[in-house]
């Protein structure tokens, strides 16, 4: 009975692709499976049959970021760099930010979604920032995340932004199934979006919220893109997989600051390498009193908050 | 290769068996199939849109497929329930109960594997978590657990159940020396397919409302609730409807052994609800979600409360009926009974175990969860799916069960032999 009603095309879908051939044989609910499992032309054999990044090898890594770049330059009409840029001898990144100086403008909020090439409908932000009560100090119970008031700082309150704490003891990491998303040498928790299965255990696992999922097609205008991206990082990501912030390693890992240090109007963002005792953020941890969110449950973030005044 | 042949014959001969039926038999898979299809429709608007028509999201990101999912491995793993008796104690008239139980078990495991499927975002890589071919993240992940449990437990039920029908099927008894420390495996395998899927929210220190130590304790006592009373009312409707020889004495004894897990299973939640509630530390937030409601900025949400209380009197209810043995033997009673278990754990172990876990979620947001028409569409679809694989299973069993259909009787069900026992199943 339902095998009798037309199958409506997917958005998106090649002309040129399988799509249409398999239309003709196929029932709406059984080629609808069939195509998502194909991804409507969109999935390439390739990348079907492409295997976990950290079991690739140069070339092969070689190969998918050419075939990515093709894919971006189609879809956005424009070029995107991939970029494969390995981790930093000696170098362990650490972040420090400051709750009293924090005044809740979320500036690092929007540098970071515009950074990251996250989708923009709807939008997905790896920083919130809580809005707290002064009288209860650090306490989740009373955070509010949608505060819209006319100015910032409201007064009475404190702000508290929250991000991937790039944690030593990754609890998002143990659980993922097929080790999809990994801790690399220089701190950073990353995801393989072409391995990554959209279970959300890690989303389940995760203390601090960082974790968001592509629960729709990750909704991108061309003009948005950002061309400078990284495999593990900000490079646009496919529907129904999680992603995170990571530290923008498509910046850092050349030198540069995470986009929320350099739009923050107030200083209150501190990043640097936790191996070099020269580091602001080395300077941070001895000469300020630093603490962690949720300390007690030992994930040993390398991201820490302080009052610098 | 004679028995090849014969297991030839065997399949053809069920697959004849679970194709040709009465009026009555066409109606119900029809009915079925019709929710399958609209269940598969809603699934083919999902893969195209994504999860986003699902109400799940990034705070409440799990929702009604895993709690579906969660209460289904808690009723494959009750079949051990009607085992144990059977098998250790030797009691004879559960025995031709463990076989249907067996089959339940790979319904709802069944049932569990397509709930997994349609809350994954990119069902397309399912690979990658197969063993061998894919990357299985072993033994750090308990999902990775879970899939090696679920799978070898669906197997070896499927594979006892088959050779057990085999076995009637060529007019052999079967061979005990293979059958029973299948078995007796089963059993541990039952308990840990539940532990495991416990441990699965156990061990996230993110949610304290899982991170508690008798959250596996507590999912096999409600396990052991709610999978017999879904046979034990499919055991009265066999009985009736086929000549399977169930005595009042088995039905009766299962009532009685659920009666002790009711008992456990409601000592185990005070315990929870003692800890948490008297402590009232700030990890008493969850239950308090779950059983009074929380009150944020003027808003009160109480979306759950409803359902959390309906869930423990039901639940109560439930004990008293079993526990009482006038009530426990009184038909009337003892099936309000099994309806209320299965609410009761069907709440529990679904969104009453989910939803709270996730509510606040880590930043301390109150996000509202109720599952959307697509999720409710395609778990419709899921639990028809999974009826119709237990009937067409049921169609074929019990005429070999019973003996009426062998391989020597073929399709003749009809004239065969009133006076044929039951197999020693």
């Amino acid at each position: 009975m339902t095998d009798q009603l037309p199958t409506p095309l997917p958005t998106g879908c090649e002309p040129s692709s399988n799509c249409d051939s398999r239309r003709e044989f196929l029932g709406t609910a059984v080629a609808a499976v069939a195509m998502a499992l194909t991804g409507c032309g969109k999935l390439s054999k390739e990348e079907f049959l492409q295997h976990n990044f950290r079991e690739l090898t140069k070339d092969e890594i070689q190969t998918i970021i050419a075939r990515l770049e093709s894919e971006y330059k189609a879809k956005y009409g424009k070029t995107v760099k991939v970029n494969n840029e390995p981790a930093m001898p000696g170098v362990i990144f650490g972040y420090a930010l400051d709750l009293s100086r924090c005044i809740g403008c979320r500036r690092c909020v929007h540098a970071c979604v515009k950074e990251n090439n996250q989708s923009r409908t709807p939008e997905i932000q790896w920083i919130r920032v809580l809005e707290m009560d002064k009288e209860e100090g650090v306490n989740l119970q009373h955070a509010e995340q949608y505060y819209d008031p006319a100015e910032v700082p409201r007064e009475g309150h404190f702000y508290m932004p929250v991000q991937c704490q790039q944690c030593k003891k990754p609890p998002c990491v143990k659980v993922c199934p097929v080790g999809a998303t990994w801790k690399e040498k220089d701190g950073i928790v990353v995801v393989d979006y072409n391995w990554c299965i959209g279970c959300r255990y890690c989303m389940a696992a995760c203390p601090y919220g960082a974790r968001h999922f592509n629960w729709g097609e990750p909704g991108l205008n061309p003009a948005d893109v950002n061309p400078d991206t990284h495999y593990l990082g900000n490079r646009p990501r496919p529907k129904g997989v999680v992603e995170k912030c990571t530290f923008c390693v498509q910046r850092t890992r050349k030198g540069l600051y995470p986009a929320c240090v350099e739009i923050c109007p107030t200083g209150s963002r501190k990043f640097g390498n936790l191996l070099d005792a020269k580091s602001e953020i080395r300077q941070v941890l001895e000469h300020k009193r630093v603490f962690k969110l949720k300390e007690d449950l030992n994930t040993q973030p390398n991201f820490f908050y302080f009052y610098g005044v | 290769m004679v028995i090849l042949s014969h297991f030839k014959h065997f399949i053809t001969d069920t697959v004849g068996l679970m194709i040709q039926g009465s009026r009555l038999y066409y109606a119900w898979v029809a009915f079925l199939l019709l929710l399958i299809g609209v269940g598969g429709f809603a699934y083919a608007n999902q893969l195209n849109h994504g999860l986003i028509v699902t109400n799940m999201r990034d705070q409440v990101s799990w929702g009604f497929y895993i709690g579906n999912f969660t209460f289904l491995v808690g009723v494959a793993a009750a079949s051990i329930m009607l085992v144990i008796p059977a098998y250790i104690y030797d009691w004879g008239p559960i025995k031709e109960v463990t076989i249907l139980g067996e089959m339940l078990a790979i319904t709802a495991l069944i049932m569990c594997l397509g709930f997994v499927m349609v809350d994954i975002g990119r069902p397309d890589r399912f690979w990658h978590i197969m063993p061998l071919v894919g990357h299985l993240n072993w033994p750090h992940s308990l999902l990775a657990w879970d899939v090696i449990v679920l799978n070898l437990y669906l197997l070896l039920n499927w594979f006892v159940v088959t050779y057990l029908l085999f076995s009637s099927y060529l007019e052999k008894h079967y061979k005990k020396a293979l059958v029973l420390p299948l078995v007796l495996l089963s059993i541990p395998m039952a308990v840990s397919i539940h532990t495991v899927t416990a441990y699965l929210y156990n061990g996230l220190a993110s949610r304290p409302y899982w991170n508690s130590a008798i959250l596996a304790p507590r999912f096999l006592a409600s396990a052991f609730c709610s999978g017999p009373a879904v046979l034990l009312i499919l055991l009265q409707v066999l009985r009736r409807t086929t000549r399977l020889k169930i005595t009042d004495e088995a039905i009766f004894k299962i009532a009685e052994l659920m009666a002790y897990t009711m008992g456990f299973n409601l000592f185990l939640t005070a315990a929870e609800a003692f800890k948490e509630i008297y402590s009232g530390t700030e990890h008493m937030i969850y239950f308090q979600y779950l059983l009074f409601g929380i009150e944020k900025n003027g808003v009160h949400y109480n979306t759950l409360v409803p359902f959390a209380w309906a869930s423990i009197i039901t639940g109560f209810i439930a004990f008293l009926l079993f526990l009482i043995p006038k009530t426990r033997t009184n038909w009337t009673t003892l099936n309000i009974g099994c309806v209320l278990i299965y609410a009761s754990v069907y709440i529990e172990k679904g969104m009453g175990l989910i939803i709270p876990g996730l509510t606040p979620d880590a930043l301390g947001e109150i996000f509202v969860y109720r599952p959307s028409f697509t999720e409710i569409a395609v778990a419709a679809g899921i639990f028809s799916l999974g009826a119709l694989v237990f009937t067409v299973m049921l169609k074929a069993a019990v005429p070999m069960m019973l003996g009426e259909f062998t391989i020597s009787k073929g399709r003749k069900a009809a004239v065969a032999p009133s006076e044929a026992d039951p197999i020693e199943a």
